[in-house]
Order: C-alpha cells, then sequence, then structure tokens
C-alpha cells in the first residue's frame, strides 16, 4: 500500500517561497515522475514527502493518514539519492542490510533479504567489496537495492541516473521500470530528462516555478498540453511557437507546431511557409533542421534521415492543420 | 623533477636546509648520549671520567623513574580520553545551526592561544587554590571543605590543565571531519531509520575515525614532552606524585645538578617516545591508509 495524499502543500525558506500551493493525489502503485526545469522544485517537493524538510503548511497524506509532521524514520517511506548516498566504511552486504539492522530484523531474516535483493539487482559477486571499490551504475544499484529491502511504502527517488553515462542510462531506465512492474510499489521519480519521463511513467508532473502545471499520462501531455509551458517542455525537440498575424489567422494569440508535425519540400512555392536550412543536424534516423522563416523566426523541423541538406538550402514547410496547438495571451491552450 | 639535471639542482638546493637540521638533531642527541655515559655532576666536580652503564642504572633503578614512567602514561592517556571525547562532543553540539555561531567558535578555540604556564597560573590561582580560586570559594558556597587539588589530585589537576589546553584543537579538529560529512549520507541514514544515536554510531564516528586518529598522533607527541603546567603547578611533587619523564630529567639534571644521569634520563626519555610512536602508528596508523 502508498498512496500519497497532498493538500494545499507549501513551502518556504524564509523569505522565499519555493512552492506556494501543491495538491496532488498519487495512486497506491503508481509510478509518477515530477519533471520541470532547474530550480522549479522538484528536490524540494520530493523531500517533502520523504520528511526531510518540513512543511510550511498544507498536509501530507500516506494512505490516507496524515504524516505532515512525522519524521522520515515513520514514513516508512524509501529514498535513492542523486549521489547514492552508500556509507563509505561499510561493505555492500552491510550498505544493504543497514535499515534492516536499524529495524531490529533477526540475522537470518537480513541475510535472506540482503540476498534476494543482491540477485534481483545482479549484485551477487560485489556483496564483500566496499562502495569505493564499484562502478557508478554498480553504486547505483546498492542504493536501489538499500531502498527495496526495507519493503517501503513507496520508493522516492532523486536524479538518480545523471551521474551515468548515456548507454548505462538507458539501461538502469529498464532496470527501475522492470523493478516497478515487479514490485509494483508506488515510485516517485524526479527528472529533468523528458525522455526519463515519458518512457517510465505512468503519469507525469510537470513543474514549474513551484506549481504543477499539468499531471497526466506521458502521452495526454504530449497530445493536449494545458499551456504554453507544458508544450514546450514536453516533446524533443521542443515545439516551434509562432505569435503575431499568422497566430491570428487561427484565432490565437500563439500556436505551436512541433517539429515533427510539418510536411517539408524543396518545390518552390509547394508550401505555407518559405524558410532557408541553418544548420542541419543528421542522426542517421532523423535529421533535424534549423529553418529560418521568413517573418516568423527560426523553427526546428524534423524529417526522415534519408535526405541530406546543407547550410543555405531553401525549404517550404506545411503545418499539419489538425496538429497546430491554439494558445490564449496567457499561455493557456485553446 | 625528472630530469637528471633538475634533481641534481633540488638535491643542491635542499642540501643546506637538510645540513644545518641534521647539525641540529644530531649534535645536541650526540652530546646528551656522550654525557649520559660520564660521571658529570656539578655538586661534586672532582668525580669525572667514563661511567659506563652507571647513570642509567641510577636513573632506571630509582623507584622515581617507574613512577614518572607511569605518570607519563596516566598524563598522556588521561588528557586524550578527556579531548577526544569532549572535543567530539563539543564538535557536535558546535556543529548544530545556533545564534553567534562564529564568536562561539572563536571563544572555544581560545584556549589554545593561551601560553602554557600562563594557563597553568591561571588554574592554579584562579581556579584550584583552595583559599582564593573559584572552586575554593564554590565549596565553601555549598558549605563544603575546600579541596587542595594540587596537594591532594596533584596528577588530576595537571590533566585538567593540560586537558582544557589540548581541548580546543581536538574540538577544531573533529568540527572540520564533522562538517565535511555529506549531508545526503545524513540524510540517507535517517530515512533508513537510524535514530540520533544510531546515526552517530554507524554513520558520524566511522566518518570521524580518521580525524580522531589525528587528533591521537599528534597530541600525543605533545603530551610526552608536558613540562611548563607540572613546573608552574606542582613542581613535580607532591613527592614525584606528578613528575613525568620530562620533567624527572630536569629534577635530575638541573635541580639535583647532575648532568650524567640527567643525559641518561634524556636519552631513556627519547627510547620511551619512540616505542610510543611505533604502538601508535600500529594501531592507528591502519586508519590513516584507508
Ligand atoms: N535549504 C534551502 N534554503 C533556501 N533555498 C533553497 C533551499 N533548498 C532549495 N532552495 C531553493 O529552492 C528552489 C528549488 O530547489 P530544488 O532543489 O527543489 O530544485 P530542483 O527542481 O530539484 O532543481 P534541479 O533540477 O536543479 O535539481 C531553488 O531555487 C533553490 O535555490
Ligand atoms: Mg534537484
Amino acid at each position: 500500500m502508498g498512496s500519497i495524499t497532498l493538500e494545499h502543500v507549501n513551502k518556504s525558506f524564509g523569505e522565499v517561497e519555493i512552492i506556494p500551493d501543491i495538491s496532488l493525489e498519487i495512486k497506491d502503485g503508481e509510478f509518477v515522475v515530477f519533471v520541470g526545469p532547474s530550480g522549479c522544485g522538484k528536490s524540494t517537493l520530493l523531500r517533502l514527502i520523504a520528511g526531510l524538510e518540513d512543511t510550511s503548511s498544507g498536509h501530507i497524506k500516506l494512505d490516507g493518514e496524515d504524516v505532515t509532521g512525522a519524521p522520515p524514520a515513520r514514513r516508512g517511506l524509501a529514498m535513492v539519492f542523486q549521489s547514492y548516498a552508500l556509507y563509505p566504511h561499510m561493505s555492500v552486504r552491510d550498505n544493504i542490510a543497514f535499515p534492516l539492522k536499524m529495524a531490529k530484523t533477526p540475522q537470518a531474516i537480513i541475510d535472506q533479504k540482503v540476498d534476494y535483493a543482491a540477485r534481483t539487482l545482479n549484485l551477487g559477486s560485489y556483496l564483500d567489496r566496499r562502495p569505493r571499490a564499484l562502478s557508478g551504475g554498480q553504486r547505483q544499484r546498492v542504493a536501489i537495492g538499500r531502498a527495496i529491502v526495507r519493503e517501503p511504502k513507496a520508493f522516492l527517488f532523486d536524479e538518480p541516473l545523471s551521474n551515468l553515462d548515456a548507454a548505462l542510462r538507458v539501461n538502469m531506465r529498464l532496470e527501475i521500470t522492470e523493478l516497478h512492474q515487479q514490485l509494483k510499489t508506488t515510485m516517485i521519480y524526479v527528472t529533468h530528462d523528458q525522455v526519463e519521463a515519458m518512457t517510465m511513467a505512468d503519469r507525469i508532473v510537470v513543474l514549474n516555478a513551484g506549481n504543477v502545471e499539468q499531471f497526466g499520462s506521458p502521452l495526454e501531455l504530449y497530445k493536449k498540453p494545458a499551456n504554453r509551458f507544458v508544450a514546450g517542455f514536453i516533446g524533443s525537440p521542443k515545439m516551434n511557437f509562432v505569435d503575431g498575424p499568422e497566430a491570428e489567422k487561427h484565432k490565437a494569440h500563439a500556436i505551436g507546431v512541433r517539429p515533427e508535425h510539418f510536411t517539408l519540400s524543396t518545390t518552390a512555392g509547394a508550401g505555407q511557409w518559405a524558410g532557408t536550412v541553418n544548420v542541419a543536424e543528421q542522426l542517421g534516423s532523423d535529421t533535424f533542421l534549423h529553418v529560418e522563416v521568413e517573418g516568423l523566426g527560426l523553427m526546428t523541423v524534423r524529417t526522415d534521415g534519408d535526405q541530406t541538406f546543407s547550410h543555405g538550402d531553401k525549404v517550404y514547410l506545411t503545418p499539419d492543420a489538425n496538429r497546430i496547438y491554439r494558445f490564449d495571451a496567457a499561455g493557456l491552450a485553446l | 623533477m625528472a630530469t637528471r639535471q633538475t634533481r641534481t639542482l633540488a638535491r643542491t638546493m635542499m642540501a643546506p636546509a637538510v645540513i644545518v637540521l641534521l647539525i641540529w638533531m644530531a649534535v645536541p642527541l650526540g652530546m646528551t648520549i656522550w654525557f649520559s655515559f660520564q660521571n658529570y655532576s656539578l655538586i661534586n666536580p672532582m668525580m669525572t671520567g667514563f661511567a659506563g652503564w652507571g647513570n642509567y642504572e641510577y636513573v632506571i633503578g630509582d623507584p622515581s623513574f617507574t613512577q614518572a614512567l607511569l605518570n607519563t602514561l596516566l598524563l598522556v592517556g588521561g588528557v586524550l580520553l578527556i579531548t577526544v571525547i569532549g572535543g567530539t562532543f563539543l564538535a557536535l553540539l558546535l556543529d548544530q545551526p545556533v545564534w553567534g555561531q562564529g564568536i562561539l567558535r572563536i571563544l572555544v578555540i581560545s584556549p589554545f592561544f593561551v601560553m602554557p604556564p600562563v594557563a597553568a597560573l591561571i588554574w592554579k590561582n584562579g581556579f584550584m587554590h583552595p583559599g582564593y580560586g573559584m572552586l575554593g570559594h564554590l565549596y565553601e558556597a555549598l558549605g563544603l571543605e575546600p579541596v587542595d587539588w594540587f596537594a591532594q589530585y596533584p596528577l588530576f589537576s595537571v590533566i585538567v590543565i593540560v586537558a582544557w589546553q589540548w581541548l580546543p584543537f581536538a574540538t577544531l579538529i573533529l568540527l572540520t571531519a564533522l562538517q565535511s560529512l555529506s549531508e545526503e549520507q545524513r540524510e540517507a541514514a535517517e530515512m533508513d531509520g537510524a535514530n540520533a544515536v544510531n546515526r552517530f554510531r554507524y554513520i558520524i564516528l566511522p566518518h570521524m575515525a580518521r580525524a580522531i586518529t589525528i587528533v591521537i598522533l599528534i597530541q600525543t607527541i605533545f603530551l610526552l614532552g608536558i613540562f611548563a603546567e607540572i613546573r608552574v603547578t606542582t613542581g613535580g611533587g607532591p613527592g614525584y606524585a606528578s613528575t613525568n619523564i620530562a620533567f624527572l630529567v630536569f629534577r635530575t639534571g638541573i635541580l639535583s645538578n647532575d648532568i650524567g644521569a640527567g643525559s641518561a634520563g634524556g636519552v631513556v626519555a627519547v627510547i620511551i617516545a619512540n616505542i610510543v610512536a611505533i604502538f601508535l602508528m600500529r594501531a592507528v596508523g591502519k586508519n590513516l591508509d584507508a
């Protein structure tokens, strides 16, 4: 069991209000990702849930029980830190066993659980090493092992993969997703990597300056962003925004078109907007073109990787009429 | 310093310093060893010449030597115990966010800046004097008989004074170690259900092990030779109750004017210091590699 409810949670550090007012309901067994730009309060929100920071006002409930004032140990949550926070003077085995030892678990059960965690995470051959003698990915796994042996109500991850290289990150991403499917425990995962967010989450919370901009499934956020911020934040490369007379044609203050929703042509006049290729980023599978469109500014366009472009090429763009996002003056989706 | 030329240059440049240091150390040591085998007493100038092991037999055979050795160990051990435990405790307190932290830290460190004889005098007259010391007044106010500390508990009193002087050093080193513990590790332990005592025992103490080792090593080196505090307060007495090896050398060589026996005591002190150093390095040096 591990449903988490935030009711009008507010957090200020002295004079500075970091989180004005957040209410969220996270269901038992859900994988929820917090994304948002750096400094928007993701870690702070996670630490509030963990109990490592006190709320300034509002309530936090775990399985319906109010834990707002409870110390971290009493909440029964496990946290995996960005820097792993392993205990350097203990062996891997002792690291994983530490929470059990603190809970005064009998040694036989400790051994059994540590072995189980080691098998689940492929840590068997490192159990007697010190964390110092492990690679980044192995350390990360030990940190996760330390979290799972406690059988917590929920896991909290704070950017756990940001210190790993790209290939390992993809691997660990899959491992964590698999772990979630296996354990079916609630997980809250903080990241600023929107690929992680999109691929792992059941639901995503998009945060901006301490406010929830939108809370929904990955595809919901992609297809029906609630406002301009979410539209710009979810999706890679970023959505292109156009305002002024061109947007007024669509009866909106601004319109947005995703790079993948353009039809591209090199035939003169065969498109709504004419432009010049500024930079072409060729990834093999796709090509991202940065096109300077006359009167509208720079736009990113995604095409397949078969065609080659170079600086100065003339191209003609037609946005997909059904996939134009419209926003009002306040930035809300229309 | 890779090429032969730079290596030669480095040696040449360093040579004067090394030679001066060597002479500085070797000549007095050589002279002490030489005197320790001579009959050399200022009271009895007629008695001269080679003494063989006589001086050594005289120094080591004397019951005062055994007592001085024991006193030295008690002094070093007692001060280490007080400063390491007290320093850890103070460091834990000073690490808490309190108002006026900066001034508080300076206050805690200040005893270290007081010269040993001055510190000893302050304690002798300001605190421990049965007639006009603060402790005496306190005892009187409570209706108790004032304690004549230096007569009744001479070695203990010296230990207290020396510990007071070295407590800031230990606190400072341990506080620095404490502050280098990553916040995330503390938080992780907190999430793992460790209460304050367990956090201290399993996370903080192992983290400070290295700093504690350094405190013990450095302090031992200085504490073996404690002299001024004894000279100013008890004068090594009553009897030999607060005489350590260093003070015994002074008593024999200077007070009794027996340069030969004093030198023998000095050589023995050097040997003892080395033995202690070897044991210490064995026992705690491991921590430094970790
Ligand atoms: N202890 C603190 N005292 C004062 N301000 C703080 C404190 N901790 C965090 N902040 C501020 O709160 C804001 C949110 O910080 P937080 O760490 O939650 O950001 P984040 O979303 O996790 O960013 P990142 O993606 O860079 O980790 C920042 O502006 C930060 O400066
Ligand atoms: Mg953060």
